[in-house]
């Protein structure tokens, strides 16, 4: 059954994702590949491989203070850890700039000390803005790892008198042998089709991505083809990324646990120490930002035109419809994958790889004859988003979808569990908390995607990014500033909703 | 969306349902306002700030409505570049009765795809340069200038700005239309120097920005010292923000133009509708709208004058304009050396 409504699902996604390519791909004219594309690909995968592994490199051993401190906000600090992917680009960006950029903290402190300033804008700019937006979306993933860990496992580690050596050894590697592919080939994915953060930080033509080369494709020389063929050498090299995550993985084998609350074991010393410096750095490098960010953004509040309030609605509108498309769809996919059909891995991470604006534009393409673009907004918009997101909704649900079936798809066939009873009385209870994350997400997600929509837009169906991205245009950056703090609570808050939900009165 | 239903844990009627009502509630699937039977629709394909409320959009839809009998829609498409990138797209299929937005660097691609018709006209235009074209009408321009702080001693020209240290901030381009100016700008300058420009300036650029918007902002937070922008930004912060503090720099080369035109293509249902479009979009109605909406000089002073502001504007000595030709002949080349200059 799961595995059906799975090979329906990829097939669906599949559908979605390489159609459009495909038909972008035939249009007329072409001239291939050139010398700059070359040098953008090489360069992509090196910005996108180096953000990977600094993201995923610091949220170890943040998500393992989280995991095993208990302490005053932590609650907070983990529900927070949603904000800096949710930000609009160029508003993280601006936060950045504002702590260390020419004007910024950083540098006002370095001149008051007589020291060189630094410079943000290069590679290590690129892999710093990536580091901040995706650092605490690996952290998420890498806790729940670590939360997965069964408490009998936890307190056989406890009687056996386990060292904290020990406990890594046994309990720890193995986990994140599970988990770390995972989340870094997220990271990799989302790196690789960034575009406004590399160009911005990046600080010249030296730093372009194949997502830009896609843009002058389409945008002023009108190569479709050219368009598509750099999008398909995207999603090869995600495509690559993703064989490679799962040549590394293996399954941690913890076995089933009864759910108990377990604290991990928590190692007084030194460790404690570089637990709390840890978590007070991580803390101090996200917040900085975005503290910038609420500064620069609550004046603009109070001179909010009132358009924006509609355009707020149409975002959450958007979020509250493509969050349960893409969630259940990446679920479908999550439980096929681990009752053994493996091909739906690489096609659950399709779109993460894939091109925004081709896709835009092949829907166009394909929409155009049939119907007045502007009359399929609202669908299309929707579509897009669910698609766009799923592959983080999957990557969340698939290590628990993973354990559930390793631990209680025997119990489940043994008791004839099908269909809907099963959905209700196993799937939903035990996979709660991270579908609630994945629902938060997702909803989040889509409600800051600026996306596609410009090849449908409206005159009237304004979403948030889209007023925002207005009122910028219209030189009102204050005003935008102040948008952008309404996107960031209403995708916050969305998130919120969904987390808790997921976390449902137990303890993170 | 219809292959991901089946994974849906409720019925799909249901769905649907809701979905068609929320949308309806929130005002987000746009039909077609439900216009007369009679009534003549003219569709506008244009760039997004021109719709805005911020923009010229709906004091012209307005005005123009009020004396035509019609009904004047207007459809948005990203930016000036991504506006013909739709054009193309659409085809000869398109609804579009009218295209706005587009700027000379881009009117010999918009002409090659054979959608336009000649205009026609012949107006009374207040260019700083003489302008004719068969197929597009000017309807506004305005000056690339390096926009700064008042307190801050401009350079007179690039190469006094490239031995400077001071910081700029420009827009890339490949993806933006005041980048794509300032490439010409260089090249109408400089010719065969070009290139050796560019390598002077790269010390000077702090980063290329994929819009204007993300330029403009990263200078008013004080992250460069001057930024790619119009002669006539000032007048924004000016009139809109009682704010003096803001400059632009006239150049010794010159300075270059953007100039906007609009065309009328020649599938349009509304042929006779649409040159009065055209012809109304530079009458007096329309013009002292743009200064003040658009932030652009009027393609034709209007009998009042410009807005009160503009006088303080900077006035560039020259002006530098490549002929639609030109422009597209030299984009690629440029490109390259723009790119293998500041891409060390």
């Amino acid at each position: 059954m799961a595995r059906r409504a799975g090979t329906l699902t990829a097939l669906a996604l599949a559908f979605v994702t390489l159609a459009p390519v495909a038909v972008v791909m035939v249009q007329a004219g072409g001239r291939g590949l050139t010398a700059p594309d070359w040098a953008a690909l090489r360069f992509t995968l090196l910005q996108a491989a180096l953000s990977a592994l600094a993201s995923v490199g610091c949220a170890v051993p943040l998500a393992r203070a989280l995991a095993r401190r208990r302490f005053a906000g932590r609650g907070a600090l983990i529900t927070a850890l949603g904000a800096p992917f949710l930000l609009p680009v160029i508003v993280a960006v601006l936060g950045l700039l504002a702590v260390f950029g020419r004007a910024g903290v950083v540098n006002a402190t370095l001149r008051g000390l007589g020291l060189p300033e630094v410079s943000i804008f290069g590679l290590g700019g690129v892999v710093l803005a990536h580091v901040f937006l995706n650092m605490p979306l690996a952290t998420r993933m890498l806790l729940q790892g670590w939360q997965a860990i069964p408490a009998e496992r936890l307190r056989l580690a406890e009687s056996l008198g386990f060292t904290p050596r020990e406990v890594w050894r046994h309990l720890e590697r193995p986990m994140l042998r599970a988990v770390l592919p995972g989340a870094l080939l997220a990271v990799f994915a989302i790196c690789l089709t960034s575009f406004a953060v590399v160009l911005i930080l990046g600080g010249g033509p030296a730093a372009t991505t194949v997502e830009l080369a896609i843009w002058q494709a389409i945008r002023f020389e009108f190569d479709l083809p050219r368009a598509a063929t750099l999008a398909v050498m995207q999603v090869l090299a995600c495509g690559g990324a993703v064989g490679l995550a799962g040549l590394v993985a293996r399954a941690p084998g913890f076995g089933a646990g009864l759910d108990r609350l377990h604290p991990l074991p928590a190692p007084p010393g030194w460790r404690r120490g570089l637990d709390a410096a840890v978590l007070a750095l991580a803390t101090l490098f996200l917040a900085a930002p975005l503290l910038a960010v609420l500064q620069r953004g609550l004046p603009g509040l109070l001179s909010l035109p009132a358009s924006i309030w509609p355009a707020a609605a149409a975002s959450a509108l958007v979020a509250c419809l493509a969050a349960p498309l893409a969630v259940g769809g990446a679920l479908a996919l999550a439980l096929g994958r681990a009752q053994g059909v493996r091909w739906l891995e690489p096609v659950a991470m399709l779109p993460m790889a894939g091109s925004q604006l081709v896709l835009g534009t092949g829907l166009f393409l394909i929409a155009f004859p049939l119907v007045t673009p502007a009359r399929l907004s609202l669908p299309v918009t929707v579509l897009v988003t669910a698609v766009m997101s799923l592959p983080f909704a999957y990557r969340i649900l698939a290590p628990a979808a993973q354990a559930l079936v390793a631990d209680y798809g025997r119990l489940a066939a043994a008791l004839d569990l099908r269909g809907g009873a099963a959905l209700r009385l196993l799937v939903l209870p035990r996979l709660r908390r991270p579908l609630g994350f994945a629902l938060g997400l997702c909803a989040a997600l889509a409600a800051g995607d600026l996306g596609v929509v410009a090849l449908f837009a409206t005159e009237t169906g304004v979403t948030l990014p889209l007023a925002i991205s207005r009122l910028m245009g219209a030189y009102r950056m204050d005003q935008a500033a102040g948008a952008a703090l309404v996107l960031v609570a209403l995708a916050f808050g969305l998130f919120w909703i969904g987390d808790r939900w997921g976390r449902g009165g137990t303890e993170a | 969306m219809s292959g991901l239903r089946p994974l849906h844990l409720r019925p799909n009627v249901k769905w649907s349902l809701t979905m068609k009502t929320l949308c309806f509630a929130a005002g987000c699937l746009a039909i077609a306002t439900p216009a007369l039977a009679e009534t003549p629709v003219l569709d506008v394909l244009t760039y997004d700030s021109f719709v805005s409320e911020w923009g010229p959009g709906p004091a012209i839809e307005k005005a123009f409505e009020a004396e035509c009998g019609c009904d004047l829609r207007f459809t948005p498409a990203g930016d000036g570049a991504a506006l013909l990138a739709r054009l193309q797209l659409e085809g000869a299929r398109t609804e579009a009765d009218v295209v706005l937005g587009l700027d000379t660097n881009l009117t010999a691609a918009a002409r090659e795809t054979g959608l336009f018709a000649p205009h026609g006209q012949t107006p009374d235009l207040s260019l700083p340069v003489p302008f004719t074209d068969a197929d597009f009408l000017p309807y506004d321009w305005g000056w690339f200038a390096f926009v700064h702080g008042k307190s801050l001693t401009a350079p007179g020209d690039f190469k006094a700005l490239a031995a400077s240290d001071l910081k700029i901030v420009i827009q890339d381009p490949r993806s933006s239309t005041p980048g794509l100016g300032l490439l010409m700008w260089v090249k109408a300058a400089y010719g065969d120097q070009a290139a050796q420009i560019w390598a002077d300036l790269a010390d000077n650029i702090v980063t290329v920005t994929p819009g204007w918007s993300e330029a403009y902002g990263m200078f008013l937070e004080g992250e460069a010292d001057m930024v790619l922008s119009y002669t006539t930004s000032p007048a924004y912060h000016l009139i809109a923000e009682q704010d003096d503090s803001k400059a632009a720099a006239v150049f010794a080369e010159g300075n270059y133009l953007q100039v906007e035109v609009m065309g009328k293509l020649a599938a349009s249902d509304q042929p006779e509708l649409a040159d009065r479009f055209l012809a109304f979009m530079l009458s007096d109605a329309a013009q002292s709208v743009l200064p003040v909406t658009n932030w652009m000089y009027p393609a034709h002073v209007p009998a009042e004058g410009l807005p009160k502001g503009f006088e303080t504007l900077a006035q560039p000595v020259k002006s530098l304009l490549l002929s639609a030709d030109e422009a597209e002949a030299l984009r690629g080349p440029a490109l390259d050396e723009w790119r293998a200059a500041l891409a060390r």
